[in-house]
C-alpha cells in the first residue's frame, strides 16, 4: 500500500461520522427543526454500539444498537420540542449535555476494554486496483453507507414527493399544516432520521475508526457536523464536500508535522525550501487549519446570497402549534 | 462554546450538590482536565483520589468532590472558585494549564490549600505544586525503542509544547541516543490532550510515514490499538494499556499519584500541611513502570537496569554533555540539569529533528 492510498483511507475513515452526522442532522434541519443535540446522540450511539458488539461480539449488531440509541434519544427531543414544544435551541443544548453524562455513566464498565472491530470489506482483484482500489473497494462498511446515505437524501430531499412535503414543512409550517400535512408528523420521523445517523457516527466511532468506549469520545464532531450543515447552506453535496475537505486538511496537517526536513534531504532545492517555509508554520495555527479552510471554502461556494436564502429552511428552529 | 457551557453546567451542578454538606469531615476536591474515564491523565488523578479517601478513613472522613472535563484557561478560574467557595478544604488542580487560575483563585481564598500538578508558580503560602518525574520513564521508553527498531526511527504523539511534554520527547531522544546515536523521532503535535479520533489519526499517519514505534503524551488507548492493528509496538501512557495491545505494548508509565494524596490530605487533617514543591520520580514510586513485555530478553535487561540506575539515584537522564538542538552546549560533561532548568523546558536537545511550537 503506497503512502498516497495511505492517506485517502485515513482521509476516508476520519470523514465518515462527519458525513454521517451532518446528513442526518441536514434532513432534520430542512424539515424545519433544529436539534442542537448532535453530540449526545453520537455519544449515545457509541456507548450502545460499544456495549453490543462486546456483548454479542457481533459488530453489525453494535452498528444497529447505535442506530436504535440515536433513535430513541432523539425521540426525548422530539417530545420536549414537537409535543411539549419547548425552545428547539435549549432543548438541543440540553440533550447533547444529558447524553454526554448518561453515556458516561452507562459505559463506566466499558472504560478500559478492548472492543471488536467492524472489519473491512475486502472485494477481491478490485480492492487490489492501485491507488483506488482499497479507497473504493476494501473500507469498512460505514464508509458506504455514509455516501449511499448521502445520496438516498439527497434523492429523498429534491427527486420526490415525500422529500418535497418535508422541505415545505421546514418552509412555512402553518402554509403545510393548512394543506393538511401533519407537520408533526413529519418532523418526528425527520428528528429520528437524524437520531438513527448520529447514532450510526457514534457507532462508527467506537467500532471503526477507533475500537473502545471513552466517555466523551466524540470530541466536538457533533458541534462540526452541525457547523458543516449551515456552511453547507443545507445541501447535501456541500456536507460531503465539508467533511471530506475537514478530514483531508485534518490529515495533511499531521502528515506536514510527520515530515521531518532530514526526511527530504534527497529531493531537489526547491521542494526543500517549500518544506522548511511549511514547516515554519506553528503546528498551533496546522490544527486549526480543518476549521478555518472548511468555512472559508463552504462561505465561498454558497456567496450567492439569494441562493443559500432559498436553501435556508424558513422556519427553522421555530415552533409549531397545530391550532395557531 | 460547548466546553464553556458545559463547564458552566457542571460547575453548577456541582455546588448544588455539594453545598448543603456538613463541614465536619475534610473535603478534597479535584479538577481534571479530561474525563475521569480516560484511562489515562485524569482516570490516574482519580484512582489516586479514591484510595487516599479509602485509606484515610472512607466517606465518613473524608469528601471526595470533583470536576471531570475542565477546560484549561478561563473557565477554570470559574470552576476552582466554585470548589474553594464550596467548603473544600483543598483543592487539586490536575493539569498544566491551571496554573495561573490557580495562583489567582488562591489568592482571594487563604484558608483553603491549593496543590497545582505539574506548574512551577506558587505565587501564594496556600499554593503547593507537585509533580513526577516521567522524563525518567520516557528515558528508559528511548533506550527500548532504539534498541528494537528496525528503521531506526519513533514517532512521537505530543500534545501540548510545554515543558513536561518538551522534557519528555528530549528524555525520550536521549535514551534512545545513548543506544543509537543516529536514532531518528518525528514529533506530532495534536494540541489536545484528549481526542481519540485524532490520536488515532495521527498514530496512522506516522506509521504510514514509516515508524516502527509509537510512543504518545496523549491521554487515550487509540493510538496503542492503531499499533496493534498495523502489527508494530508502542508505549502506553498514563496507565497501563496492556488490554488495548497485548502482543503491541512494550511498557507504559504508570503515574501513581495514590501516595502523595495520602500524605497530602492528611496534612490537612493533621493541620500540619505547608507549601512546598516536590518533584519526586521512579525512586519514590510515584512514576512506576508497566512490565515490560513483546521484547527480546536482552532489551528487556538493557531497560531494567536503566530504570534501576535512574531508581537509586545513580543516574539522571539528563547528564552532560549534552548540546541543544542548535548544536550549542547545554549541560558540560558529567553536569546534571537543574531542576528549575526543567520545569521550564523551552528547548530541543540536538537530534530532535522537530521545530518547538512556541
Amino acid at each position: 500500500m503506497g503512502i498516497a492510498e495511505a492517506i485517502l483511507l485515513t482521509i476516508a475513515t476520519a470523514a465518515t461520522p462527519l458525513l454521517l452526522a451532518a446528513i442526518g442532522e441536514l434532513v432534520v434541519e430542512r424539515s424545519g427543526v433544529l436539534n442542537l443535540g448532535v453530540e449526545g446522540m453520537m455519544l449515545m450511539g457509541a456507548v450502545a454500539g460499544f456495549g453490543m458488539a462486546l456483548t454479542t461480539g457481533q459488530p453489525w449488531l453494535g452498528i444497529l444498537a447505535g442506530a436504535l440509541a440515536g433513535t430513541l434519544f432523539s425521540l426525548l427531543f422530539g417530545f420536549l420540542a414537537l409535543t411539549l414544544v419547548t425552545n428547539q435551541v435549549a432543548t438541543g443544548l440540553a440533550l447533547t449535555l444529558l447524553g454526554i453524562g448518561l453515556s458516561g455513566m452507562i459505559g463506566e464498565a466499558f472504560v478500559g476494554q478492548p472492543g471488536v472491530k467492524l472489519g473491512a470489506l475486502d472485494i477481491p482483484v478490485l480492492s487490489e486496483l492501485p491507488l483506488v482500489g482499497r479507497l473504493l473497494f476494501g473500507q469498512d462498511p460505514m464508509f458506504y453507507i455514509s455516501l449511499l446515505l448521502t445520496g438516498g437524501v439527497m434523492w429523498f430531499l429534491f427527486r420526490t414527493r415525500a422529500g418535497l412535503t418535508l422541505r415545505s414543512v421546514g418552509d412555512s409550517h402553518s402554509s403545510a399544516h393548512a394543506l393538511g400535512i401533519k407537520v408533526v408528523a413529519i418532523r418526528y420521523l425527520a428528528v429520528m432520521f437524524g437520531g438513527a445517523c448520529a447514532g450510526l457516527a457514534g457507532a462508527q466511532l467506537s467500532l471503526v475508526y477507533t475500537t473502545q468506549w471513552i466517555e466523551n469520545m466524540t470530541a466536538g464532531r457533533g458541534w462540526i457536523a452541525l457547523a458543516l450543515v449551515v456552511f453547507a447552506s443545507w445541501r447535501p453535496w456541500r456536507v460531503l464536500a465539508g467533511a471530506y475537505l475537514f478530514g483531508a486538511i485534518t490529515i495533511a496537517q499531521l502528515h506536514i508535522q510527520a515530515t521531518n526536513l532530514s526526511d527530504l534531504a534527497s529531493w531537489p532545492a526547491p521542494v526543500h525550501w517549500l518544506a522548511e517555509l511549511v514547516k515554519s508554520i506553528p503546528s498551533q495555527f496546522l490544527s486549526a487549519l480543518p476549521y478555518l479552510a472548511t468555512v472559508v471554502v463552504l462561505v465561498l461556494i454558497s456567496r450567492n446570497r439569494r441562493l443559500t436564502m432559498m436553501n435556508t429552511p424558513a422556519s427553522l428552529g421555530r415552533p409549531f402549534v397545530p391550532d395557531r | 462554546m460547548r466546553k464553556v457551557l458545559l463547564a458552566l453546567t457542571a460547575s453548577a451542578a456541582m455546588l448544588v450538590a455539594t453545598g448543603a454538606m456538613a463541614q465536619d469531615k475534610t473535603k478534597a476536591c479535584f479538577i481534571y482536565v479530561g474525563p475521569i474515564g480516560d484511562f489515562g491523565w485524569s482516570y490516574q488523578h482519580h484512582q489516586g483520589a479514591l484510595e487516599m479517601q479509602e485509606k484515610l478513613g472512607g466517606e465518613d472522613k473524608v469528601e471526595i468532590a470533583y470536576l471531570e472535563s475542565v477546560p484549561e484557561g478561563a473557565d477554570a478560574e470559574r470552576a476552582i472558585e466554585r470548589f474553594a467557595r464550596s467548603g473544600c478544604d483543598i483543592v487539586f488542580t490536575t493539569s498544566f494549564g491551571y496554573m495561573d487560575a490557580t495562583n489567582k483563585v488562591a489568592g482571594k481564598f487563604a484558608d483553603v490549600k491549593f496543590e497545582h500538578a505539574t506548574g512551577f508558580k506558587r505565587e501564594h503560602p496556600n499554593v503547593a505544586t507537585y509533580n513526577s518525574k516521567f522524563h525518567e520513564g520516557r528515558y528508559v521508553q528511548g533506550v527500548i525503542a532504539a534498541s528494537l527498531s528496525k528503521k531506526g526511527v519513533a514517532g512521537y504523539i505530543a500534545s501540548f509544547p510545554i515543558p513536561e511534554v518538551v522534557m519528555g520527547i528530549n528524555a525520550f531522544v536521549l535514551g534512545a541516543q545513548s543506544v543509537n546515536p543516529d536514532f531518528k523521532v518525528k514529533v506530532v503535535w495534536a494540541n489536545t490532550w484528549f481526542d481519540p479520533g485524532k490520536e488515532a489519526d495521527a498514530a496512522k499517519v506516522l506509521i504510514d510515514q514509516g515508524v516502527d514505534i509509537v510512543t504518545q503524551h496523549t491521554d487515550s488507548t487509540a493510538p496503542m490499538q492503531v499499533a496493534a492493528e498495523r502489527g508494530i509496538k508502542a508505549f502506553g501512557q498514563a496507565s497501563d494499556m496492556i488490554k488495548f495491545g497485548p502482543e503491541t505494548q512494550l511498557t507504559s508509565i504508570i503515574d501513581d499519584w495514590g501516595p502523595y494524596y495520602i500524605e497530602r490530605v492528611k496534612a490537612v487533617m493533621d493541620g500540619t500541611w505547608e507549601q512546598h514543591d516536590v518533584w519526586h520520580g521512579m525512586a519514590e514510586g510515584h512514576v512506576v513502570m508497566a512490565p515490560y513485555t513483546n521484547m527480546p530478553d536482552e532489551v528487556k535487561k538493557a531497560a531494567e537496569d536503566t530504570e534501576a540506575k535512574i531508581k537509586s539515584g545513580a543516574f539522571d537522564p539528563f547528564t552532560g554533555p549534552i548540546m541543544k538542538q542548535d548544536g550549542s552546549e547545554w549541560l558540560k560533561e558529567g553536569e546534571v540539569a537543574e531542576e528549575g532548568v526543567l520545569l521550564g523546558m523551552n528547548f530541543y536537545v540536538k537530534g530532535v529533528d522537530d521545530k518547538l511550537p512556541q
